[in-house]
């Protein structure tokens, strides 16, 4: 892979200025580097394209403050000494116009490469060399951030598991991500780069696995207590494999329903691996709208009515029915301050019944889809300068080209 | 850990017994350690009868010059706080590994990183940078003091009243759990029922009412007290870098203040502005802080540049290269700081159009920040650089500058970003610029103006030890954050499974090792200097052939700063006197008009302080009685109209004497 | 530096030789503005807040529900007066008259507090019939905004009144008329941020 080749250089030069680190870097895994999706390898490049382009401009600074530095040291009385120069219009043009050619070089690097790999964009190449099929449906898998676990759903398989993600590679994986109570972030370096999990929205993430092997992921985003220990176990297996692991997964124990999930939501440590062989179908939706627990509203419900103008003077004491977590997860029930004491929770489940007879929405598909072709991408009307770029390079500049000839 | 329903009495809220922290032994033995040291400083000071002095001298004083000096040293020890929690974090990560779990529990990890945050940017940065600011400018302006003498003075004692809330909250109860910026729903009450967040909420407002009050001071200074002929295109750059740094703090801390109050309410009132139900937002919340917190790392690095604009002109013994386009690229960056503050969670899923155009924004700054660094280095090109201590660390952020601006920039690539975010790489590069921007340009400037503040230089061999600790130290205690962020190692872990990462987290710690050196070794040159302070005496109040106006008086500067306002007729304006060789004026003195010193700026910080800890605590009774007093002593206070005096002439004539006969003694020793 | 009078003519050009006293409260004005225009940054912040969350009414009451347009259109009329009624005392300054200053200030203060009241009932109103700021996120929002709103006026009803008395005790001396001023440029300020309360909040509401 000659494309990370600068990049494990350049930190290698940094640290050899202090320690002799080389036999150390080598037994290292690089793993944001050295990836092991075709996400995360674009992204790797691109952190790699960017340091090349700037030290472009920062090599020459550091050495010319160096040299500057040391030859006009005030012992150096033959150095040339002009106190009252301090304007030359030709070196302004030069300070402003050189970091701003690189930032423009950078600036279009930047925005064709977020929108290449933006999150919600599904994939449209499986690696370098091969397109994702016409007909190719995506792995679908339901992310969960709970207090301090991961929970996958596979709603095509209808298994669930704790603390573990299998994926078959080369496979386009759709994951769409959430959290029970707090933010987290959804990380596997190996696979791609990380979204945030929230409570109550539904973020997503397109990617793909290229390699079999075992890898991790964790939370990036620090969510109280036992946020050191919530990682969970990432393995690609062929896809084969993947279809006999879910078969042994619905061959086992364990269900997860509503009241499942409402004891699994409990903040725990170090969670083991779970599998369950069989999941609600409609749980993953229920936990983005925060409304698992019976009785309680859903999130789409409650903003289709707030869309209306809200449930009028009716709907000032139906509290109970939407307090999720607001006074602590454990007081899910406790009255508002001015809440009329009277006023039981039951009345409240049947003024919900009443608004919800429909189980929670789906969030509407926000998947931006892949363009079919990148030529708009580099100019309209433009053709690469092909002749005169290696081909190689061509590649790693165009931020995930499709291949011309798509493997059927 | 605290609960939601823990106990809570009339006369002390929440605060019980259990609220100290006796079954900590880390803590025990640093309160003990503080108790003692605290006992030993209140007892010389009564022996030597120093608390009359204190007071009268320092804790009333409004001179800005006072109020400097009092903010380097809050800055210092809320440092040497600060560094604490840094280390201790470093040797708990160089442990906790193979299913050693360290000797931190969670509770007390998550309150040492979220205190070390905190307490380094508002309570040992800003002070820092508050106190340059609020020393030099006024006498690089030839002006006599501030806008608002009094005001300066609240405003610092707000600033330590902040800091003595997070210090209490070491003590008694508990600091937040949630990270430096306590991103909600965390620290909502449902996932942060105890105090801690209690204690970062209004030590943070409390200290930004100071920081704000300051900031609107400084501006008023600025464009008001400037001396004749100082136009904007000839105010000195670090003068030009103080007003940008203060625009900015008046255009970003109410929103800080705003949004701080709208967690306190969801907490206290239970209101839904960032709660997961109810329609409330937590991405507004991270929205709204950032909005702040951009300029905030402005306002922390852009007087650092003027420090570093200054030091470079005079160790180069030649004129700023590119002055004008200095003062555009300042003046770009303020505007600039604005829009790029998605850049810190490009990973909250915005879209990707919204996502570049906040990477390119950030980006962009690079340019002006970039045509900076070229005017210094050109600055340097064909001068006669002396390498005293300011200069060195000039030269050492440079170097160390452009890598930190380098990752910054790549992290502002937002695909980047997805694989650096909340990294130790994101760590190693804002510890890149921080420290090798921020700390070291305090560094610099201390350097650079303690022979003005005290009249005596700083002892240079202990202050090169302290140097080469920390640029050393630095690099050995990040270069493995850099490098573990590319393994996809991430922040604000306590505990690890892969046992090959140990190797780095030790080196780190060495590194940190080496820093508490270096911070040591700068104690020592201060003591060291102070005990030989005859030998490393000042007496031209110029030691360094300065060019702006700070050097124009004697070191220390008498209260009134300049008995005569200086008339400015070019950019480097002492420098120019200094050529034309104009005589000081002998005689013709007149009485001067100064502000009068006064308690009420520590009195009403000391009512705010009492305050907070009892809304801290649910003390309801002592939180109104303590608003009330607060109300009162402020209405007392605008009943004081005799906030003015006059230094007579003959005072002024003898001082300025005095002034002649050194100056005049030191020409003698050099004829 | 050749002659005595060489000299000191140089020390003229680089010293201001004549200087008078600064005088006191010179940038008092400047201070106060930018002092206001932060706290317009909080209003700012509040508004955003509202415009995010307005919506937000948590299956409970929206705008409609709720508002009661009369009742703010005579609130409105309450502070708009009190802003011409302070514009009365500072003519009324301007001509160094203390006595009427001050009773124009009493008017002025009447109205602010009058201002308060029909805010306070409004409130107590909301709040007696189930619509608290814990309601919604709109709620919280609504009364965060309007109460800060209202906060401010009730410092500034505090401010009017130690003036009176600092203008009963020494007059309409050089102090006191800059802090007339200043709270002037203050009240001011609140009737600016209530027209955008009044506009954002309450018309913007009912038309949802």
């Amino acid at each position: 892979m000659p494309a990370i080749l600068p990049s494990l250089r350049l930190p290698i030069l940094r640290s050899a200025l202090i320690l002799p680190l080389t036999a150390l870097l080598g037994g290292c895994d690089w793993v944001v580097l050295n990836p092991s999706g075709d996400v995360a390898r674009q992204q790797a490049d691109l952190v790699v394209i960017s340091t090349v382009l700037m030290l472009l401009i920062i090599v020459p600074v550091m050495a010319l403050t160096v040299w500057f530095a040391w030859h006009y040291r005030a012992a150096n009385q033959t150095a040339r000494y002009e106190p009252e120069w301090s304007h030359s219009t030709r070196l302004e043009l030069v300070i402003w116009s050189a970091p701003l050619l690189i930032i423009i070089a950078l600036g279009a690097v930047t925005w064709v490469g977020t929108h290449l790999l933006d999150p919600y964009r599904t994939i449209g190449r499986i690696d370098k060399g091969r397109a994702v099929p016409a007909q190719a449906r995506p792995l679908d898998v339901e992310v969960v951030a709970l207090d301090w676990k991961w929970l996958f759903i596979y709603p095509e398989q209808q298994i669930a598991t704790v603390n573990e993600l299998v994926l078959p590679t080369n496979r386009p994986v759709r994951f769409r991500i959430t959290a029970s109570s707090v933010m987290n972030s959804f990380y596997a370096p190996a696979l791609a780069g990380q979204i945030y999990a929230m409570p109550g929205m539904e973020t997503k993430l397109h990617a793909v696995l290229n390699r079999e092997g075992a890898f991790t992921g964790f939370s990036a985003n620090y969510s109280g207590a036992g946020f050191s220990g919530m990682r969970f176990a990432m393995r690609g297996v062929s896809p084969q494999g993947f279809d006999a692991w879910a078969a042994g997964v619905r061959g086992g124990a364990g269900t997860l329903d509503r009241a499942a999930y409402l004891a699994l939501e409990r903040p725990s440590e170090h969670e083991p691996v779970r599998h369950f062989a069989a999941v609600s179908p409609d749980l993953f939706d229920a936990v983005v709208n925060l409304c698992v627990r019976p009785g309680k509203m859903c999130m789409s419900q409650m903003m289709a009515i707030d869309a209306q103008g809200g449930t009028g003077s009716a709907g000032r004491w139906n509290v109970a029915a939407l307090a999720y977590d607001k006074y602590g997860r454990e007081q899910m029930s406790t009255p508002l301050p001015g809440q009329r004491p009277n006023r039981r929770i039951a009345s409240d489940d049947v003024f919900v019944k009443a608004l919800c007879d429909n189980p929670a929405g789906r969030a509407a598909s926000k998947d931006v889809r892949a363009p079919a072709s990148l030529a708009p991408l580099t100019g309209a009307g433009l053709s690469w300068p092909a002749q005169r770029i290696a081909p190689a390079a061509r590649e790693t500049l165009s931020l995930g080209a499709l291949p011309k000839t798509p493997l059927s | 850990m605290t609960t939601p329903d823990q106990t809570w009495s009339f006369l002390f809220g929440r605060l019980t017994l259990d609220a100290l922290p006796l079954h900590e032994p880390i803590i025990v033995a640093t309160f003990a350690a503080v108790v003692l040291g605290g006992v030993a400083v209140v007892g010389a000071l009564t022996y030597f009868k120093l608390w009359g002095y204190l007071w009268r001298e320092w804790f009333t004083s409004v001179d800005h010059k006072k109020i400097g000096v009092m903010y380097m040293v809050l800055g210092l020890i809320m440092f040497l706080r600060g560094f604490a929690d840094a280390i201790m974090m470093r040797i708990q990560q160089a442990i906790a590994f193979n299913g050693n779990e360290g000797y931190l529990n969670a509770h007390h990890y998550d309150q040492i990183f979220t205190a070390h945050g905190v307490i380094m940017i508002f309570f040992v940065a800003m002070p820092f940078v508050t106190g340059l600011m609020n020393f030099v400018v006024p006498l690089q302006i030839g002006a006599r003091d501030v806008s608002f003498p009094f005001l300066n003075n609240f405003s610092f004692w707000m600033t330590a009243a902040g800091a003595m809330l997070v210090m209490a909250s070491l003590f008694v109860g508990e600091f937040a759990q949630t990270g430096w910026l306590a991103y909600p729903p965390l620290s909502g009450i449902a996932y942060s029922p105890g105090v801690g967040v209690g204690y970062y909420l209004w030590a943070l407002q409390i200290a930004g009412v100071g920081t704000t009050l300051s900031g609107i001071n400084l501006i008023a200074t600025i464009v008001k007290m400037r001396a004749p002929g100082m136009t904007m295109m000839r105010m000195p750059v670090f003068t030009w870098t103080s007003l940008c740094t203060n625009v900015l703090i008046v255009a970003s801390f109410p929103v800080l203040t705003a949004v701080l109050a709208l967690l306190s309410l969801d907490r206290y009132v239970g209101t839904n502005f960032f709660t997961n139900d109810f329609g409330g937002s937590p991405m507004m919340y991270v929205n709204l802080i950032w909005i702040w917190g951009h300029p905030e790392v402005y306002i922390l690095i852009l007087p650092i540049f003027g420090v570093f604009s200054e030091v470079t002109a005079t160790f180069s013994g030649k004129r700023l290269f590119g002055y004008s386009s200095m003062v555009y690229a300042t003046v770009v960056i303020t505007i600039l700081s604005y829009v790029v503050w998605l850049h810190h969670f490009f990973t909250m899923g915005s879209g990707a159009s919204v996502n570049s155009f906040f990477g390119i924004t950030t980006m962009v700054i690079s340019i002006p920040t970039g045509a900076k660094l070229f005017n210094w280095l050109f600055t340097m090109y064909r001068a006669r650089i002396r390498f005293d201590l300011p200069m060195m660390w000039t030269v050492a952020f440079m170097l160390t500058f452009v890598i930190g601006g380098m990752t910054g920039v790549l992290l502002a690539v937002p695909p980047a970003d997805f694989v650096l975010h909340n990294s130790l790489f994101l760590i190693a590069h804002f510890h890149n610029v921080i420290i090798g921007g921020v700390v070291f340009g305090v560094f610099a400037a201390i350097n650079y103006w303690w022979p003005k503040a005290f009249g005596f230089r700083l002892e240079p061999f202990w202050g090169k030890v302290s140097f080469w600790c920390w640029v050393i130290g630095f690099w050995l205690a990040f270069t493995p954050l850099y490098v573990m962020g590319l393994m996809g190692v991430t922040r604000r872990l306590r505990v690890f499974d892969d046992p090959s990462l140990q190797i780095w987290f030790v080196i780190a710690a060495i590194g940190a090792v080496l820093i508490a050196c270096g911070i040591a070794a700068m104690l020592v040159q201060y003591a060291v200097s102070i005990l030989r302070r005859d030998s490393l005496r000042d007496d031209s109040g110029d030691p360094w052939n300065g060019r702006t106006l700070e050097w124009a008086t004697s070191s220390p500067p008498p209260a009134y700063n300049f008995a005569f306002t200086p008339v400015v007729h070019d950019l480097d304006a002492w420098a120019e006197m200094k050529r034309t060789g104009a005589p000081r004026p002998a005689d013709g003195f007149r009485a001067i008009h100064m502000p009068r010193n006064t308690g009420a700026g520590i009195i009403l910080a000391g009512i705010s302080t009492v305050c907070g800890f009892a809304l801290i605590w649910h003390i309801w009774w002592l939180a109104i009685a303590s608003f009330a007093a607060l109300l009162i002593t402020a209405i007392a206070h605008t009943f004081n109209y005799a906030r003015d005096f006059h230094i007579p002439a003959d005072v002024v004539a003898e001082t300025e004497a005095r002034r002649a006969r050194q100056l005049a003694a030191l020409e003698g020793a050099a004829a | 530096m050749s002659t005595p009078a060489d000299a000191a003519a140089l020390t003229a050009r680089y010293y201001d030789l004549d200087e008078h006293d600064h005088p006191e409260g010179g940038s008092t004005m400047l201070g106060f503005w930018i002092y206001l225009m932060s706290d317009c940054l909080i209003f700012a912040m509040l508004f955003a807040a509202f415009g995010v969350l307005g919506g937000n009414y948590a299956a409970g009451p929206g705008p409609k529900d709720l508002f009661d347009l009369p009742l703010v259109a005579l609130n409105t009329s309450m502070l708009l007066l009190s802003s011409i009624t302070y514009g009365f005392a500072m003519l009324a300054m301007q001509r160094g008259q203390a006595r009427a200053t001050q009773g124009w200030l009493i008017v002025t203060g009447l109205f602010g507090a009058a201002f308060l009241g029909i805010e306070l009932y409004e409130f107590a109103h909301l709040i007696h019939e189930g619509a608290t700021p814990q309601r919604s996120a709109f709620l919280s929002a609504f009364f965060t905004l309007v109460g800060t709103h209202g906060l401010h006026v009730t410092f500034g009803l505090v401010w009017l009144g130690v003036l009176l008395v600092q203008i009963g005790q020494r007059g309409l001396i050089a102090a006191n008329r800059r802090r007339l001023m200043c709270l002037s440029l203050f009240w001011h300020f609140l009737d600016v941020v209530w027209i955008g309360v009044f506009t954002f909040v309450y018309l913007m509401g009912m038309l949802r």
